[in-house]
């Protein structure tokens, strides 16, 4: 036994740096599909940027705007508002649903490469850590994308109710802020997404790499 | 140091349970692989050829028995020495080459190397080494897609070899190539084996393939059912020409 402990190592790694690089490729490579699966963020984020911002434009003209403008303002109901709150939580559910189902189907899909690189030697936490940096990363970029075209659209959207009043009054601090929420809750939606499809990967066996069939 | 065993096995028993059934894929295995031998396992499908081969591999675990890889017992060992001697000890050639598709020949021969704790610079050197020796060294940047069935194969003997394993395990490497290609890579291992000693074990149907071995294990039912050495085999399979 004691000779046993000197000649075999537990010493098997993967930098963080490395993992980047390759969850990186691995989308790039397929462009299509990550697009696909990230316009699902880019949408859900692109719907609560815009019930950001345009709360944020609300309060702003109801504490600075002109009289016409606030009278207009006044007219919109809090009902309204919860109502919103309800139908961006679903969207978001409904992304998380739609993530889990893109990275699922890619595990299945890559079977053999994981496969392999448990032969190779890659622990369960490398396939793990691959699969959240490579949704992580897919939410990032879709949340970033989803929050500018979001806040952009609702910009227009109440420039055009409410005149150019909104340019000149614009709550360019509270944009920022919520930009930076949005962008981080399309992240950890995503991350969240890829959990459990990562650890099915995770518990393959290394076996089925050898198999010949699909 | 030439007469170590380098794979050895104890009355080496696997039962597969499916629902009410079970089936006993070997019944009681026992062989020793020589450091720098070249083994063949040959047996028809079902006959627990594949099942022994996965355990020599450390990629399952034996029923009933003992599966000693240079004499350390795989039984024993956790996810993370498992994990490790797979990373450094051996090295797997599979029938479909494996290649990650993602990533060029340069970085699936560097992976294994990334995993021992190589740093990048040293991975990319010994990799464009391990390349070059097996006629590739104009290629390293390619992608899988962009190599013939057998260029995949030999990106797949350097990817085996980035360790310096002491066993290379090859399941059917000649089985999705045509001849000509096949005998090359069968010439490839043979000279892999010569140069780096290192073992290799292959579960192959080829026949060009048990030219080049020292030793042939004849599996039949879960069991041995005869060894034969090279010089005892009666070969005549005859050349293979290629155009």
């Amino acid at each position: 036994m004691a000779e046993q402990k000197e000649k075999i190592g537990k010493q098997v790694v993967l930098p963080m740096s490395k993992a980047v690089e390759i969850s990186v490729k691995s989308i790039k490579t397929r462009l299509g599909r990550s697009m696909i699966t990230a316009s699902g963020i880019i949408l859900a984020i692109a719907f609560l940027m815009s019930i950001f911002v345009s709360d944020s434009i609300n309060k702003t003209l109801l504490e600075k705007g002109s009289l016409k403008v606030r009278v207009q303002l006044q007219n919109v109901g809090g009902e309204e508002q919860a109502r919103q709150i309800w139908l961006v939580v679903l969207s978001l559910l409904v992304c998380v649903v739609g993530i889990a189902n893109a990275m699922l189907m890619s595990v299945t899909e890559r079977y053999k490469e994981i496969g392999t690189m448990k032969c190779l030697g890659a622990l369960d936490r490398f396939v793990i850590k691959l699969f959240l940096l490579e949704s992580g990363f897919m939410g990032l970029f879709g949340s970033i994308v989803g929050a500018l075209l979001g806040g952009l659209m609702m910009t227009i959207v109440s420039s055009i109710n409410y005149g150019l009043e909104v340019f000149t009054k614009f709550p360019v601090l509270g944009f920022l802020y919520y930009f930076v929420v949005a962008v981080i809750l399309g992240t950890v939606l995503a991350v969240i997404g890829a959990i459990y499809p990562a650890y099915t990967a995770a518990k393959m066996v290394p076996a089925d790499a050898m198999r010949s069939e699909i | 140091m030439a007469e170590e065993n380098v794979v050895r096995t104890r009355n080496v028993k696997k039962v597969f349970i499916m629902g009410n059934v079970s089936l006993e894929a070997l019944k009681g295995i026992n062989l020793e692989i020589k450091r720098g031998e070249y083994i063949s396992i040959m047996g028809p499908s079902g006959s627990g050829k594949s099942t022994l081969f996965n355990m020599i591999g450390g990629l399952d675990k034996p029923t009933d028995g003992k599966i000693y890889i240079d004499e350390v017992d795989v039984a024993q060992l956790d996810a993370y020495e498992l994990a490790w001697l797979r990373c450094r000890k051996i090295g797997y050639i599979f029938q479909s080459f494996n290649l990650i598709p993602v990533m060029t020949a340069l970085e699936n021969v560097t992976l294994p190397m990334t995993f021992a704790g190589m740093s990048t610079d040293d991975a990319i050197d010994k990799g464009v080494k391990l390349l070059t020796m097996v006629g590739l060294g104009d290629r390293v940047q390619h992608k899988p897609v962009e190599l013939s069935g057998g260029q995949q194969q030999r990106v797949a003997v350097a990817r085996a070899l980035a360790n310096d394993p002491a066993i290379v395990l090859a399941d059917e490497p000649t089985g999705n190539l045509d001849l000509k290609t096949g005998k090359e890579i069968i010439d490839l291992l043979r000279k892999m084996n010569k140069e780096k000693e290192v073992t290799i074990i292959s579960a192959t149907h080829d026949l060009k393939m048990l030219d080049v071995s020292d030793r042939v294990f004849w599996i039949r039912d879960g069991k041995v059912e005869r060894v034969e050495r090279r010089a005892d085999l009666d070969l005549n399979i005859g050349t293979v020409e290629g155009e």
